[in-house]
């Protein structure tokens, strides 16, 4: 089990995103869970919702703007907060931390005085599990799971973020854990957000595939570090009766002893 | 067989339901997706190769009035002749023109996206001349009168038993099994083809502005046959074609062959510059080059969606894409598909006859990730759905359009406040009870969310959300 941390004064405040917010509450307990126990200290200003990413994918860019905006002001007092430590956003999802990283800049390009903000929030928001490697230099976390796992990368995660070893290096120290790197785990599961209602029957089509790369490599769990990409995948097996659980990267490094 | 406005959801659920289609799609794409990673894994700065092309690219790009009349003038100075086309019906009449001109009747042409773009061999038929596709694959589907499912794989949607079957009924021959006998069917028609024809259409690869070169990369000997044996002939290339400087070919054509089919170089790899010279032995006695805008000029005129210019037509995004995997070119509508497809279509066509085709997208980003010229797929896309958007919100909206707006205002108005959202938390979770059977997963909801259920479950509002288990867990950890 990995000590606590030797440097204090790291504070997190989570960004736990609307998905998880309202349909996955447990995943951003579990996130708190395994950075209390790190020794970070966590906080959740309640005023937040959403990154304004549903709006922006879909071509809505000025309802998107407004709501990010929103967001950005909310998390301007957090990276303020005067505690006189270190700050971090941190967030359980790979696309919501893009949204934020990444295309906050195209949003606001024309917005000299929101892009330097910008820059600022952006630059101390992190992806859970790229928070705990790359900023904490944290792998075990003292956390154990029976089972075989395999990992789905999320396209946002994988190519935006370019987050694709501090999953696995995660996962590899959980206790008890056996590792299967299933085929084509970098290939999309057909979520995309709206995508997977607009055109759900391609959606169903892609996402078959990742169930079958799922299957095939004879994992009984599935992780990954994105609810939309699970939500997605956990539809589709429970909807075909098959015996395959689906866990948050959170849930996983949270779990003692007995199973997710 | 012309265009007409793109039918993206109803043509790929048309070919979702094609099981062989399917199949011959995983197949390609898998092939072609191997040998391009061995291909550029071989070679150390890949990806330092791709960053270099980029800049050149963005640097022609950006200069682009320069390069051409570069370009003209150094093909004059060849020999050859140049033809400026605003649309597609300008190429055809300068084209069919040339055709009249040199009392041609009968045509033979290598393969080229930019002449399928323009629907040549149409305007060939309309005036009586004889068109013959000499690319295996293009050949093939001219017989079918069909369009190209890929950009250097043009007949891919069809297995050796169709073509079978189509040589045996439009050629008059048996039914053979064979691939080996097939093409040696195709060979023999097509070289008396060469020999009859007045003219060889191609299209070009790269055109250097520099020395007035263009290039063309085949593996089937057919477009040298195209540009060496008739009398005249013409060049179509679309006006993002052009590199600089004869130097920068060693670069481009590395990238191109490995990203396209995996090989180090193409099989054929020929440079044309003007006509047949006093010296040569053989070759054209006329040369012209018909530059294509079509379109090309209002995405260079785009700021934020410009880099779509820069593609070297090498269908990398193609076979990394997993929508084109799973529906085929034929859904994109248009000449181009796949990731490319969904970007440059909607621009050259228009967005509003190709609405759809930004959104075909899970924007996953595996396209970028594989273009030799690193185009930000992505963004463009991004772009391309805001102008559809801005564009639609001056029309009406109806069926799914209407929900997604209505969804997205009340959407903005819930997450603006922070008392609104988590009282349409609340909402949510009562209104779900019909649907609701124990504590498992929604198995089914009303349109729009049907679009979901119907083949996925969904998982159901939580009674606490992650805010109200907050100040519990919060006292807990004290």
């Amino acid at each position: 089990m990995q000590k606590k941390l030797e440097k204090k004064g790291i504070k997190a405040y989570i960004f736990v995103t609307c998905l998880v917010d309202t349909f996955f509450p447990e995943v951003g307990v579990s996130m708190v869970r395994v950075l209390d126990r790190l020794g970070v200290e966590t906080e959740f200003l309640e005023e937040q919702t959403c990154c304004g990413q549903p709006a922006f994918n879909s071509g809505y860019q000025d309802d998107a703007r407004v709501v990010a905006e929103r967001f950005l002001n909310i998390f301007e007092k957090a990276i303020n907060d005067g505690s006189g430590k270190e700050i971090y956003i941190v967030c359980p999802s790979g696309s919501c931390t893009s949204m934020i990283k990444v295309f906050y800049k195209e949003l606001f390009h024309n917005s000299p005085s929101l892009l330097e903000l910008v820059k600022r929030v952006s630059a101390q928001t992190f992806e859970f599990t790229d928070f705990l490697v790359n900023v904490l230099n944290i792998r075990d976390v003292g956390a154990e799971y029976g089972g075989i796992v395999t990992y789905h990368d999320s396209c946002h995660m994988l190519r935006e973020l370019g987050v694709n070893d501090a999953p696995r290096e995660l996962i590899r120290s959980v206790k008890g854990v056996e590792f299967k790197e299933m085929e084509m785990h970098d290939a999309c599961c057909g979520f995309g957000g709206t995508f997977s209602v607009k055109f759900p029957e391609v959606s169903v089509s892609m996402l078959d595939e990742k169930i079958n790369s799922i299957v095939k490599s004879g994992a009984d769990t599935v992780i990954s570090a994105d609810m939309g990409c699970l939500m997605n995948i956990g539809g589709a097996l429970s909807r075909r009766n098959i015996p395959i659980k689906v866990v948050h990267i959170a849930d996983l490094l949270a779990n003692k002893g007995k199973k997710a | 067989m012309s265009f007409e406005k793109v039918a993206f959801e109803k043509d790929s659920s048309k070919a979702l339901k094609n099981k062989k289609l399917r199949k011959a799609l995983v197949n390609v794409t898998d092939r072609f997706r191997a040998a391009r990673l061995r291909a550029s894994s071989q070679v150390e700065d890949w990806n330092e190769l791709r960053a270099s092309a980029r800049e050149i690219k963005k640097g022609t790009i950006e200069n682009l009035d320069k390069y051409l009349l570069m370009l003209e003038e150094s093909v004059k100075r060849a020999g050859g002749k140049v033809h400026w086309a605003k649309d597609a019906a300008e190429a055809c009449d300068i084209i069919v023109g040339i055709a009249r001109e040199g009392e041609v009747s009968s045509v033979v042409k290598s393969k080229s996206m930019a002449t399928e773009e323009i629907e040549l061999n149409s305007a060939f038929e309309k005036n009586g001349i004889k068109v013959v596709e000499t690319d295996l694959g293009e050949y093939i589907i001219q017989l079918a009168g069909e369009h190209p499912s890929h950009i250097i794989a043009p007949a891919i949607h069809k297995t050796k038993d169709d073509i079978s079957e189509l040589f045996s009924e439009k050629l008059g021959i048996p039914h053979y099994d064979e691939p080996e006998e097939l093409t040696k069917v195709a060979r023999e028609r097509l070289r008396s083809e060469f020999l009859n024809a007045g003219m060889g259409v191609s299209g070009a690869n790269f055109a250097v502005a520099e020395t007035g070169t263009i290039v063309i990369v085949e593996n089937e000997g057919n477009a040298r046959l195209t540009t060496t044996v008739p009398k005249i002939h013409v060049a179509l290339v679309g006006i993002e074609k052009l590199l600089p400087r004869y130097e920068d070919l060693s670069l481009f054509l590395t990238l191109l062959a490995r990203s396209a089919t995996g090989q180090k170089s193409s099989t054929y790899v020929s440079f044309i510059t003007g006509p047949r010279r006093e010296t040569d032995t053989d070759g054209p006695e006329e040369f012209h080059l018909v530059l294509l805008d079509n379109g090309r000029s209002g995405i260079l005129a785009s700021e934020k969606t410009r880099e779509s210019l820069y593609c070297i037509r090498c269908g990398a995004c193609l076979n990394i894409c997993p929508v084109y995997r799973q529906v085929g070119g034929h859904s994109y509508g248009w000449v181009y598909s796949g990731p490319i497809g969904a970007i440059i279509n909607p621009q050259l066509m228009g967005i509003d006859k190709a609405p759809e085709l930004p959104f075909a997208s899970s924007l996953c980003g595996a396209c970028r990730g594989v273009c030799p010229v690193k185009i930000d797929f992505p963004k463009v896309l991004l772009d391309l759905r805001k102008q559809v958007v801005d564009k639609e919100g001056k029309s009406n909206r109806v069926g799914w359009h209407l929900f997604e707006m209505l969804g997205i205002k009340l959407w903005r108005l819930t997450v603006e406040s922070k008392s609104l959202y988590e009282a349409a938390n609340k909402i949510a979770y009562y209104l779900q009870t019909p649907w609701k059977k124990g504590k498992g997963n929604l198995d089914s909801l009303p349109y729009p969310f049907s679009r979901w259920t119907n083949e996925r479950d969904f998982p159901q509002v939580a009674k606490e959300p992650f805010r109200k288990r907050w100040k519990k867990i919060k006292r807990e950890l004290g």
